[in-house]
Formats: structure tokens, C-alpha cells, sequence
């Protein structure tokens, strides 16, 4: 047998292109000026972010790095340029994702994402040109920083269940309630708000606001402790009688559980495609891992079984990216394909925290240890599973997406 | 896009079935339009409707027979479907790989994989080493019967000793007076029982290893007047000094899976294809096809097993309510189709590179382990979600459970990708 894979194996290291995002064998999606602002994102990921990736687990990682994001314009890729964006399409935004991955600090990619495809495409899609002035403008700089505030303590996947209230007072609302693990909630200038504006009106009582988070009225209680995605910070927020003006309010009244619903689309394919990159990261890693460490007198990659781990994981990962490329191509081409993106973030997550296992196995000992990193990549990704819609509301919308 | 996208998966609890597809049924492939043109969704109409109207109905009691009648490859040679990607002088239709995709995907809706192997054998990997290394008077002598349907021809490499690791083949070719004298044993051919012809693989050489191996298209004796449809007749020894016969199997029964024996067989030195000692090359040349057409296979067989399970849960009553009202059977549906989706989206996008002619070893392997061992899953879990009309012969599942059973295992079995791929990668 060994002859013959070895033979199968020439043949085919001859014959096949290393896998290169840059090569001809990208996907459709992406092209050549995508490529090159991969290059230039790397660039800066590698050099500015992933060397504090330790030191900001303790700390947070600090605002300054949404402000350098905004000055090299990474901020707002797929933005239209009037607001201060690049005016690129959605595919710019899986190449951010994927190379912010490479800081291998889940807390801030998820900190940066938040800002980036969650708090601020509502505002894009449906705010009005000023708020877009007063609100995109400084975002896409990085001068001021967004959060989404859709959880509460009784209400997560079930978006229906929020009770933050928002009544009408004259020319503003006043809000009432509190939201939980908001991302980014310390130190958001402005929040992208969900709340319940007529308690009748079931679906179609909810609104959504932009809150400033000076407002009188807020406050950012406790930091909350994780187990994973230390880097970011993550707020449990009250509001008490916070007057925002009518102006705030983003999108159609009575329309924000809609508006909030479509948001979470792009919020979960931009999760897919980073739990793809992750993984991919941390294959990278094991793989020179396994290339260098010795037992029983060799490489462990070179044991069969640490062998087909790797054809196993690459195989899962391979099949995630091109169920989200796929999934992207057709948000790019106009369609609105939920069942898919559900898929596709419920698929990415597993496999990703399933890698991350498997990866840690690989290392060891050493993978239980800080020092490598595999250990803080195997808490940081048990979050995908239950952020941004939890396994089992994505199944469930799957299954029911069938209309059977 | 505008506010009129802000539809909502959770209004009524419903993601929006019409935005998605077909109710009922996985996406298949409409909207891959990046992939497949109008002309493209034309010849699988027209496939569909003809495996639909000729075939299906027919699929169980071949399926019992063990056999498909020879009067079926004929008329699949008229209809051409199983012909598009060779050249039209040759009686091809010019098409590519992505028409044979088509043809691959459409014929193993029929629901039996071994009615979609017999059928597709012959042109998918018995004759693809004849167009590539073979002379012109090689091409024209072997290839149009076989498209006709009027003449069929069988791959025969595997041995009993020896399957995945073709370094291994025993079967000898000793040069004779203006030929070869062959000797030795094939298993595991399909088509063995029918074939006029095999594309053999050899041993050339004294010593071992891929450089000894050749490639001879030995061919069997005029059929026995009203053998046609006769194993037993077809099989045997016709003075030729081949014989075959039928091999039992786990699953794809209408397959005809033969042992073919070689004794003193003399073949004459023009049916040496390629070049002599060079057969390893024939043997990798076709296995990226081969084994992107079983993932093709893999994903079509699931989304007929998937739209078939949607069907059933959807009537299907327990407790009072239907079967798919259950969130059991909901979350068990979403599980099925999300993995029948990855499945596709990682076939289609190598069948992409693979047709603009990029090598896709790596991806091609991945597509190979992945859809195959998805495939035993799902329709594993398709005939759960039946209960005990899934285990009955009437609904066609546990045929498909056991069809599916041989993916990880053809083609390359699941170990040998598992390698390829690890060792791609540095391993």
C-alpha cells in the first residue's frame, strides 16, 4: 500500500498548487483586488494586533485599535463612500473576517465584528442620511464605537421575549429595561437598540433606536466574566428613563423585529466565515506542531493516525468555506438566503469548535497550557455555538424553513 | 438591497420556504447559475423525464433480477445522455464534464446504485482511458459501439488480492508471437457478466511496483446466439479463455459485479494502450472524475432520499399529530439538509475547478470522503425518520442505505483519501 500512495502522493504534490486563497482556485467571489486587500489587512493584523493577543486577554484590547482599523480604512470596506466607507462589495468583508482571525484574539475580532457587520449595517441599510451623518461618518473612522443591544436577561435567541420598553413622550421615547452581554458595552459611543414600542402588537411591536450611551438614564453595569473571548468587553446595560429623541429611531416604527432579524443574517454568516478562518488557523498551527514534535522516534505527523485527524478536519473545514462562499455568492447576488445562512453558521461553528478539540488533542499537554494558545482558541470558539442564534434556534428555523 | 429584505425566518416561526426553494425539497441544483447555464438545466429535464418515465418503474424488478436487459444500454446509447463529454466524431456530443455531472446526478435519482453503475460504467471509467491514451484506430474501434450502447465495456483493475493498492496486481501479460499471453483474476468489475471488452490492467514486468503495470484491452469472443440476456451464457468460458460471474453483494444488485478470469488469453499487440509499462498513469489519469462523479452521485442520492423523507414526515401521523410537526423531526430534518448542503457546496465548487481545468487533487479527495460518508449518515437517518416502512423493500430506502453503503469503500476507500489528503498537506 505504501508504495502506491506514495506514487499517488508524487503525483499529485507534482501536479496540485499549494492552497492559496490568492491562486486560481479561489472562489468566484473573490478577485484580484480582494487579494490584495487580504495582503494589506495580513499586513496589519500580523504585525499591529496578534502580538498583543496575550496581553490584551487581561486587559481588553484598547479602543486605539478601532480608531488605527478606521484610519487604514478597514473599517468600512463595504460602506458606501459617502459615509466615509471604501464602497467595496460584501466579499470584502469575508476577507476582513478572515485575516482579523489571524490576530488570534476571538474577543477582538468579535469586538471589531460587532462594530463592522452587527451594530452598524442597520444603520447603513435603513437609517436615514443624517443619523448615516451623524453616526456612520465617526464609526467608519473609528471615532466612535457602535454596540447592538438585542439580548436580555430573559430574552437571548427568542428576540420576541424583550421587554425593553420604548414610549412615546412628545418629540422623543423613554426607555425603559436592560440588555445583556452587549458586546463592546463599556465603551460604545452609541448603541443600536431593540425595543418593544407597542406591547400589543406582538411582531410588529418592536422598534429599533440609536441610543447615544451618554444618555442620561444608562448605566453600564458589571463587566462580565466569560469563559472565553476575554479580550472583549461585554456589558450588562440598564436604562432608566432614557429619553431618546424621535429622530433616533432607526428604521419604520413597529418594523424592528424585521429590521433586527435581517440584521442577524449577516451577522451569522460573518460568524460562519470567521469560525472557518479560525479553524484554518489552528490546523496551520497544529499542522508545524505535529511537523516538529517527536515521539516514539519521528514526527507525530508522520503516524497515520495524526495523519487522517488532519485529512478529517481539513475535509469538514473544506466543505464549511464553500457552503459560506457559496451562501455569500448568493447574498451578493441578490438573493436573501436564510435556510442557508442558518446552515452555513450552524455547520462553521460546530466543525470549528470540533478543530479546536481536536487541535488541542494534537498539542498535548502543551495544548492544555496558555502558552500555545490552542486553549484559549477552544474557549473563544465554544462562543459560536451559542451566539448570534444558538445551535438549536438554527436548527429549528432549518427545519422549519422546509414549510413541511 | 432595501428595507424589503428585512423579511423575517422567525415572524411566524417560519424561515421563508419561497425565498429558499422548493418546499419540501432540498435546494438541489437550481440556483447555481454561476455553474450551470439554461442549456444545462434543458439536458437535465430532459435526463430527468427519461430516468422518470424508462427507468424508474423498471428499477425494482431489475433490482431483483440482478440484471438490466442489454435492450437499456441501447437505448440509453440512442438518447446519448451518458455520451455528452466525447467528441462528436467519435459519437459524443462535444459536451464537458459538467454535462456528464448531469448525467451522473440525474441517473442516480433513479434510486438504484447499481442501476446508475451499470449504466454509467462504461462510459465514466471504462472507456476515458481509450479516449486519452489510445491511437486513433484504438478510439474508433472502441469508443462508438460503446456510446451506441451496443457493445459494453468494463474497467478491470481491482484483484482479489488487491484493491485500493494497484501496486499490488498479480495478473501477468507475457509477450507471445505477435501479442501477449494473459493470466490471472479481476474482481469487483462492473459490467463483467455483459462486457465485450475490458480495459485490463497488467503486470509487464518480472518485478513489482506501479513501473510493471500496462494497460491491454482484451476483448471476448462473438456472444453466444440469445445470450443477451443470459448471465450464465455470457459468462462463460466462449473459447476465449475468459470466463465471468456474477459476484453477490451488500447492495446495488442491479449492478452486474463480476469475477472475470484470464487463462492463456492471447491479445494481440495493438490492443496495448498507451504505453507499455506506463499504466499507472492510465490508472491516475481518470481517478479524479471518477471520484468526483461519486460525489456528484453521493449528493443527488441525498436529495432524493431527503425530498422523499420531507414527503413522508409531512403525511405521516403518531401521536396524534404528523410526524414532522415533532421538534424531533424538525431538527432531524435541519441536520440532514444542512449536511446535504455542505456536501454539494464542496462538490460543486471543486466540479467548478476541476471543468476550468484546475488540478483539485486535494479538493477532489475531500469531496470523495465527505459526500460518501455523509451520505451513509443521512439516508441512514432518512430511513429512521421512515420507521418500519423505511426498513420495508416498498420505499426504496433501505435500497439506498445499502447502495450508499459502497461509497466509502469504491473509488478509493475512505483511508486511502484520508492519506491523499494528509499527506497533501504535509503529513
Amino acid at each position: 500500500m505504501r508504495r502506491s500512495e506514495e506514487r499517488e502522493h508524487r503525483v499529485a504534490t507534482e501536479q496540485v498548487p499549494k492552497p492559496d486563497h490568492a491562486a486560481p482556485g479561489r472562489h468566484p467571489i473573490f478577485t484580484d483586488e480582494h487579494e490584495a486587500m487580504r495582503l494589506e489587512i495580513r499586513r496589519f493584523v500580523e504585525t499591529e494586533l496578534a502580538p498583543h493577543a496575550d496581553e490584551w486577554e487581561e486587559t481588553t484590547f484598547p479602543d486605539s485599535v478601532f480608531r488605527r482599523l478606521g484610519e487604514l480604512g478597514f473599517l468600512g470596506l463595504s460602506y458606501p463612500e459617502e459615509y466615509g466607507g471604501q464602497g467595496g462589495d460584501y466579499a470584502y468583508n469575508l476577507v476582513f473576517a478572515e485575516e482579523l482571525a489571524r490576530s488570534h484574539s476571538g474577543g477582538l475580532v468579535m469586538g471589531v465584528a460587532v462594530h463592522t457587520d452587527m451594530a452598524n449595517p442597520p444603520i447603513r441599510m435603513l437609517g436615514t442620511h443624517e443619523q448615516k451623518l451623524r453616526y456612520l461618518v465617526p464609526a467608519m473612522r473609528g471615532e466612535k464605537i457602535a454596540c447592538l443591544g438585542i439580548t436580555e436577561p430573559d430574552a437571548g435567541s427568542d428576540v420576541a421575549g424583550i421587554k425593553t420598553t420604548a414610549v412615546r413622550d412628545g418629540d422623543a421615547f423613554v426607555v425603559n429595561g436592560s440588555k445583556v452581554f452587549i458586546t463592546n458595552g463599556h465603551r460604545a459611543d452609541y448603541i443600536v437598540l431593540v425595543t418593544k414600542t407597542d406591547p400589543d402588537a406582538g411582531y410588529g411591536g418592536f422598534s429599533l433606536f440609536i441610543v447615544d450611551m451618554d444618555s442620561p438614564g444608562i448605566v453600564r453595569e458589571r463587566r462580565l466574566e466569560k469563559a472565553g473571548m476575554h479580550a472583549s468587553d461585554t456589558a450588562l446595560l440598564s436604562f432608566t428613563d432614557v429619553r431618546v429623541p424621535a429622530e433616533n429611531l432607526l428604521g419604520e416604527e413597529g418594523k424592528g423585529f424585521y429590521h433586527i432579524m435581517w440584521e442577524l443574517q449577516g451577522e451569522r454568516l460573518i460568524g460562519a466565515v470567521g469560525a472557518v478562518a479560525s479553524a484554518d488557523l489552528l490546523i496551520e498551527r497544529t499542522l508545524r506542531y505535529a511537523q516538529e514534535r517527536q515521539a516514539f522516534g519521528r514526527p507525530i505527523g508522520k503516524f497515520q493516525g495524526i495523519r487522517w485527524k488532519f485529512a478529517e478536519m481539513a475535509t469538514r473545514v473544506e466543505a464549511a468555506r464553500q457552503l459560506n462562499y457559496e451562501t455569500a455568492r448568493r447574498v451578493m447576488a441578490g438573493e436573501y438566503p436564510v435556510r442557508e445562512i442558518s446552515m452555513a453558521k450552524l455547520y462553521a461553528s460546530r466543525i470549528a469548535c470540533e478543530v479546536a478539540d481536536e487541535c488541542l488533542q494534537i498539542h498535548g499537554g502543551n495544548g492544555y497550557m496558555r502558552e500555545y494558545g490552542i486553549e484559549r482558541a477552544w474557549r473563544d470558539l465554544r462562543l459560536n455555538r451559542i451566539g448570534a442564534g444558538t445551535d438549536e434556534t438554527l436548527l429549528e428555523y432549518i427545519g422549519r424553513s422546509y414549510g413541511i | 438591497m432595501s428595507t424589503t429584505d428585512s423579511r423575517s425566518p422567525g415572524a411566524s416561526g417560519d424561515a421563508n420556504p419561497a425565498s429558499t426553494g422548493l418546499v419540501g425539497q432540498g435546494r438541489g441544483p437550481a440556483g447555481w447559475d454561476h455553474l450551470f447555464g439554461e442549456e444545462h438545466h434543458a439536458l437535465r429535464r430532459s435526463i430527468r423525464d427519461w430516468v422518470t418515465r424508462e427507468l424508474r418503474p423498471h428499477v425494482q424488478a431489475w433490482e431483483d433480477a440482478e440484471w438490466v436487459p442489454s435492450s437499456v444500454f441501447r437505448r440509453l446509447g440512442e438518447t446519448g445522455f451518458a455520451a455528452t463529454p466525447y467528441p462528436v466524431e467519435l459519437g459524443g456530443q462535444g459536451g464537458d464534464h459538467l454535462t456528464d455531472a448531469i448525467w451522473t446526478e440525474e441517473i442516480a435519482r433513479s434510486g438504484s446504485g447499481g442501476l446508475a453503475a451499470a449504466l454509467s460504467a462504461p462510459t465514466t471509467i471504462a472507456t476515458p482511458p481509450i479516449l486519452k491514451f489510445g491511437t486513433p484506430e484504438q478510439q474508433e474501434r472502441w469508443v462508438p459501439p460503446v456510446l451506441r450502447g451496443e457493445r459494453v465495456a468494463a474497467l478491470a483493475i481491482t484483484e482479489p488480492g488487491t484493491g485500493s493498492d494497484v501496486a499490488g496486481i498479480l495478473t501477468r501479460a507475457e509477450r507471445v508471437e505477435g501479442g501477449f499471453r494473459v493470466n490471472g483474476e479481476k474482481c469487483f468489475i462492473t459490467g463483467g457478466v455483459r462486457a465485450q471488452h475490458y480495459v485490463t490492467a497488467v503486470r509487464t514486468t518480472q518485478d513489482g511496483g506501479h513501473d510493471g503495470i500496462s494497460f491491454l484491452v482484451v476483448e471476448r469472443g462473438p456472444e453466444p446466439e440469445g445470450a443477451e440476456d443470459d448471465p450464465a451464457l455470457l459468462g462463460a468460458d466462449r473459447g476465449d479463455g475468459i470466463s465471468a460471474s456474477p459476484i453477490e453483494k451488500l447492495g446495488w444488485h442491479a449492478s452486474d459485479t463480476a469475477l472475470v478470469s484470464f487463462q492463456d488469453v492471447f491479445v494481440p499487440e495493438d490492443h496495448l494502450l498507451g504505453e507499455l509499462h506506463g499504466g499507472f498513469k492510465l490508472i491516475m489519469a481518470n481517478f479524479g472524475w471518477e471520484r468526483l462523479s461519486m460525489a456528484l452521485g453521493a449528493v443527488a442520492g441525498m436529495d432524493l432520499a431527503f425530498e422523499q423523507t420531507c414527503a413522508y414526515v409531512a403525511q405521516r401521523r403518531a401521536f396524534g399529530r404528523r410526524i414532522a410537526d415533532f421538534q424531533g423531526t424538525r431538527w432531524a430534518l435541519a441536520e440532514i439538509g444542512m449536511e446535504i448542503e455542505a456536501a454539494r457546496s464542496l462538490t460543486y465548487e471543486t466540479l467548478r475547478r476541476h471543468v476550468a481545468g484546475e488540478q483539485v487533487i486535494r479538493e477532489v479527495s475531500m469531496a470523495k470522503l465527505q459526500t460518501q460518508r455523509t451520505a451513509v449518515d443521512v439516508i441512514d437517518r432518512c430511513l429512521q425518520l421512515h420507521g418500519g416502512a423505511g426498513y420495508t423493500k416498498e420505499q426504496g430506502l433501505e435500497r439506498a442505505w445499502r447502495d450508499a453503503r459502497l461509497g466509502p469503500i469504491g473509488g478509493g476507500t475512505d483511508e486511502i483519501m484520508k492519506d491523499v489528503i494528509g499527506r497533501l498537506m504535509g503529513c
